[in-house]
């Protein structure tokens, strides 16, 4: 374990030598913004769940190029083998790499708590859904994460990383959100479009901790990461 | 310490390692050679528990290379080729970020940081980017990874390749010194890096061990002696006739590639036992043919290496 908090840290340094992460983090900064922005009106409710909403579209796309070079550059640049000879394991690794992106992620929503310091000076804000909100977030951004690391992985092209996971990441939020909007759905799609990464977000943002929900985002982020490792040691059975 | 049996690779239809077998005792420096494909990454790599063997296996300090991969990665520097790096990184902080990988605590980092940077010069770089480095300074840096945790045993694949002559002469120096403490398996295509540093030497070619032993051993067993080189000025098949004639020659072959016509080079092979040079020179003079040079050259690892790797090369077709 404490080899991955040594990855992570590596991992989430690196961020801040990369261009790309900041031009990911001016544009969800800005993004944010201009939704508080909008919403911050005399009249308007003192919440932040605009903000919440729309952040989970906005990490459809930024999640991918945050991720893409996890797993993929080590392999087009042979550093996955100075890292895998020293005495590390893939899971260590995976995790490793996992903790320093959602670390870098964290980062990114400092400073929407600025938002929340405003809610309170101009206002009197519930912070019950607040806080239900930024759980969620980070629920979501952890799946995300996971997804893109995944994608990461059996590649050596990050732009291949990151076509695949924007394509994962859109079907199971975008596309079940859209089908959802479809008033004369059969009761099965329903219950299929139901489980759409959306859909149980909102329930976070709405301020509704539900366990289920937890659980949902826990065990699909574990999934995912779980499947990065064994492509990590199928590199063994070539 | 290293310990290799029937170790096996093959990628798909590609036979790229062929059974191989060999040991290295402790404190040995060993030297991997073979022309480009001829398995000595992919022994490497094996061996330091980047790839599994499709068959066979092999030891490291009595650990099984696939079933305690972890400790042997543990007692193993390895310099890979190519040496990948993370080139966002500082010098300093890299090394730092290797250490703590391998569980170093902070004062032994600190320590051994130190001693590896000193010893890989890399003083005056150590808060310089990786990737801002010439390959010589990188070379250093994966040099400098892989003596960082004081290993028992160090794997360098090509460690002085991209060096300029200056560096690769401290490089093979500093391997020397090694030695002894360490045991060291090398792999390299240049021939007088072998002959500078290794005890003993693996000469591999197709996936397989074609020939091993002392640099002076294998020298010896293809039967390749010492030769005496001659340049005079005079008729070259006069002069032929005339060093065929001195006692202890066994064989004259003349060596083409003069400009000039009337300047002869000619190498000269000894009969076992004899001393020819004071003869043929004194031939020469009573001729009064100008001798410009007269020079005896040992056989070199490269002529046996040549002709194992031809030998080999032509069985295969």
């Amino acid at each position: 374990m404490s080899r991955s908090i040594v990855i992570a840290r590596r991992e989430l340094s690196s961020y801040f030598y990369s261009p790309i992460a900041y031009v990911a983090m001016t544009l969800f900064l800005l993004v944010a913004g201009f939704l508080f922005w909008r919403d911050f009106q005399p009249g308007k409710p003192v919440a932040m769940r605009t903000i919440f909403d729309w952040m989970v579209w906005l990490l459809v796309f930024i999640v991918p190029v945050l991720c893409m070079g996890l797993l993929a550059q080590e392999w087009a640049t042979g550093t996955i083998e100075t890292l895998m000879t020293a005495p590390v394991d893939e899971t260590e690794v995976v995790l490793g790499k996992f903790l320093g992106s959602l670390g870098f992620f964290v980062v990114l929503l400092i400073p929407t708590l600025v938002y929340v310091g405003m809610l309170a000076l101009y206002g009197r804000p519930d912070y019950g859904p607040i806080f239900s909100g930024y759980l969620g977030v980070v629920l979501v951004g952890g799946l995300f994460i996971a997804i893109g690391l995944f994608c990461s992985s059996w590649t050596r092209s990050q732009v291949v990383a990151a076509v695949a996971a924007a394509a994962i990441l859109f079907t199971v939020t975008i596309a079940p959100w859209w089908a959802g909007q479809q008033t004369a759905l059969p009761t099965f799609w329903r219950k299929v479009v139901d489980q759409g990464v959306f859909t149980r977000y909102t329930d976070f943002s709405k301020g509704v901790l539900d366990l289920g929900n937890i659980i949902f985002f826990l065990v699909a982020t574990a999934v995912f990461l779980f499947v990065t490792i064994k492509v990590l040691e199928s590199r063994r059975w070539k | 310490m290293i310990s290799v049996s029937q170790l096996t690779k093959v990628y798909g239809q590609a036979l790229a390692v062929d059974h191989i077998s060999f040991e290295v005792a402790q404190g040995q420096i060993v030297g991997f050679l073979g022309p480009n494909g001829a398995g000595k990454s992919t022994t490497l790599r094996m061996l330091t528990c980047y790839l599994p063997p499709t068959s066979g296996g092999a030891t490291v300090d009595g650990f099984d290379i696939f079933h305690q991969s972890e400790q042997v990665r543990r007692n193993m520097g390895y310099l890979p080729e190519n040496v990948p790096l993370y080139t966002e990184m500082k010098v300093r902080e890299y090394l730092d970020f290797r250490g703590r990988l391998r569980k170093m605590d902070r004062a032994t980092r600190v320590r051994r940081m130190g001693y590896v940077m000193d010893r890989c010069w890399l003083k005056g770089v150590e808060h310089k980017t990786i990737g801002h480095l010439s390959k010589g300074y990188r070379q250093r840096v994966g040099l400098a990874d892989a003596l960082l945790h004081d290993p028992k045993v160090l794997i360098l694949d090509e460690p002085t390749v991209g060096l300029d002559p200056t560096q690769i002469r401290e490089t093979r120096k500093l391997i020397a010194d090694l030695g002894g403490d360490h045991t060291l398996l090398l792999s390299t295509h240049i021939l007088p890096e072998v002959e500078a540093v290794c005890g003993r030497v693996i000469v591999i070619s197709g996936g397989k061990i074609v020939a091993q032993g002392s640099p002076e051993e294998l020298r010896n067993s293809r039967k390749l002696s010492a030769r005496v080189l001659v340049e005079c000025r005079g008729p070259a098949k006069e002069v032929e006739q005339a060093l065929t004639r001195v006692s202890g020659v066994g064989a004259v072959e003349l060596l083409d590639g003069q400009a000039d016509r009337s300047m002869v080079t000619a190498a000269l092979r000894p009969r076992e036992g004899y001393d020819i040079r004071e003869e043929v020179a004194r031939t020469i003079i009573q001729h009064g043919w100008p001798l410009r040079e007269i020079r005896l050259e040992h056989a070199t690892l490269e002529e046996f290496f040549v002709q194992v790797t031809a030998n080999q090369a032509m069985g295969r077709v």
